[in-house]
């Protein structure tokens, strides 16, 4: 059945109608024409599909396009809105892929991981939960970077990527 | 995936009177579990009632000390409260040991408690499963069911229309169960009360119910009760991966200790049953007794000793009461620090 929807994303609002069956990731790549997000499993469980949904990191393929009405939709894409960002820059100088499938994923995933560790936010390897400021050790980020996976294997890679723009942004030492 | 009419409420009570109407009708939450299952072709709603905005998205006080958490409240969110964090390290242990960033996002609290079974014969609509398909029969029970029950499942063989070998796939409803949290649920005749005890259910003969909730009912909120000596509590979850896998074995407990003698304790535990299992048996065993290596086999050993587990989850039954002892000599070490 068809839904009428307002979509904004990466700074573009855009009206369109789609079957409420569609996923978000499908009305992105399918309807808008903006393939930043990739689909990988289709299940959730890859995180190649992964935008930031009002700033915070989310599996595109799990969220209907109904219900994404008045959020703000940010690809990879649009975290270069004023060219690259500090996570575009660094996956470059640390070669943090090989084919460059899940990176947009991991990308956006990245930046959720900041902004969540810059609000102080615990994961399963923190020590100690009380503690109000997060510190992105190397555990902590591949913890917290699980939901993204790499068939490449680029996580060597990736891990020291990440950390150096969390050292930037001062949750890591 | 089946075509659905997408419905949005003002309030709650707008949510269950759509749904009242609807008898193939289902809640949408977070939809990290349902949409998957709609496009498995596993869940099959002809309507949805999107609810994720509808009830409290706050954590708030409770006379007793306690805390009420909105149905609504992220998952991710929920984990990062400082209260919780303090007050009980289970539960913010339990929710950071599921799933991943991303997911826990998206997921509601509410939603949590009522997703679905992640056995492989579930999720395929090809293969029997009593579950999905009330009479198929269930393939887990004689095929690959390395990650199922070993306590209160019901097994009468593969054709039985009874047989049910799943696990509830939850961390965060087996911290709640150690913790006798309170659902509060919204259905046509008003509110009511659910204890977690009586939430989720064995399968006995009608495993398709996972819960007790009728149809249409809905999750406002949950309250966790006050307990001081919860800020000495523990999730300890087992699992094939390091992280972002579902539990094999998980123990949820909190412990209150006079010196070395256990005053009281809470265990739970999951990855073993339909439902987050309370370990009674050796929670009584425990109380009033010394605080020792000893003492915690002893109560482990005999609360797994109602297992019946499958030829390929045996190890669950060693690999549960090694877990359930490494977390209470934790417990102890950190009381004693």
């Amino acid at each position: 059945m068809d839904h009428q929807i307002t979509l904004q994303v990466d700074g573009e609002r855009s009206a369109l109608t789609v079957d409420t069956r569609t996923s978000l990731l499908d009305a992105l790549r399918e309807r808008l024409g903006t393939t930043s997000a990739k689909k990988g499993c289709d299940h959730g469980q890859c995180g190649a599909c992964t935008v930031l949904l009002d700033g915070r990191r989310v599996n595109s393929c799990l969220v209907l396009a109904v219900t994404a009405e008045d959020q703000e939709v940010t690809t990879s894409d649009g975290l270069a809105a004023d060219g690259p960002h500090a996570l575009h820059e660094a996956f470059v100088d640390h070669d943090a892929y090989q084919c460059g499938y899940c990176t947009p994923g991991q990308i956006t995933s990245a930046a959720g991981v900041l902004a969540e560790a810059a609000q102080g936010w615990p994961s399963a390897v923190t020590e100690d939960l009380t503690a109000e400021r997060t510190e992105l050790t190397d555990a902590e980020i591949r913890e917290r970077m699980s939901g993204n996976l790499c068939r490449c294997a680029a996580y060597a890679n990736i891990v020291p990527a990440v950390a150096d723009v969390a050292a930037a942004q001062g949750v890591r030492a | 995936m089946r075509e659905f009419r997408y419905e949005k409420a003002t309030d709650p009570a707008g949510a269950v009177a759509l749904l009242a109407d609807a008898p193939e009708g289902a809640y949408l939450g977070g939809g990290t579990n349902l949409v998957d299952l709609m496009r498995l072709g596993v869940a099959t709603p002809d309507v949805l009632v999107d609810v994720r905005r509808l009830t409290s998205d706050q954590v708030e006080e409770l006379p007793d000390g306690g805390l009420r958490i909105g149905a609504a409240v992220p998952n991710a969110d929920l984990a990062a409260d400082l209260r919780v964090r303090q007050r009980y390290p289970l539960l913010a242990q339990a929710l950071l040991a599921g799933a991943s960033g991303q997911l826990r996002n998206r997921a509601t609290t509410g939603g949590n408690l009522l997703q679905r079974t992640r056995c492989t014969y579930f999720t395929d609509t090809t293969q029997p499963c009593n579950k999905r398909a009330p009479g198929s029969g269930c393939g887990a029970v004689t095929g690959l069911h390395r990650n199922h029950a070993v306590l209160g499942a019901t097994d009468e063989g593969p054709d039985s229309p009874h047989t049910c070998v799943a696990t509830h796939p939850s961390d965060l409803a087996v911290a709640l169960r150690a913790l006798d949290a309170e659902v509060r649920v919204l259905g046509r005749d008003g509110e009511r009360t659910v204890a977690m005890a009586d939430l989720h259910r064995l399968p006995g003969e009608d495993p398709a119910r996972d819960t007790t909730l009728a149809h249409g009912e809905l999750i406002t909120a949950i309250d966790v009760p006050g307990l001081p000596w919860a800020v000495r509590s523990r999730y300890r979850k087992v699992r094939d991966r390091a992280s972002y896998a579902f539990a094999l074995i998980s123990v949820a407990a909190a412990m209150d200790l006079d010196g070395s003698t256990v005053r009281d304790v809470r265990i739970a535990l999951g990855g073993v049953a339909h439902a987050p299992w309370r370990a009674t048996v050796a929670e009584d065993a425990l109380r009033g007794g010394p605080a020792t290596e000893e003492a915690f086999t002893a109560a482990a050993e005999a609360e797994l000793a109602a297992a019946h587990p499958l030829p390929d989850n045996a190890f669950k039954v060693p690999m549960a009461t090694s877990t359930l002892v490494r977390t209470l000599l934790q417990i102890s070490a950190e009381a004693r620090a």
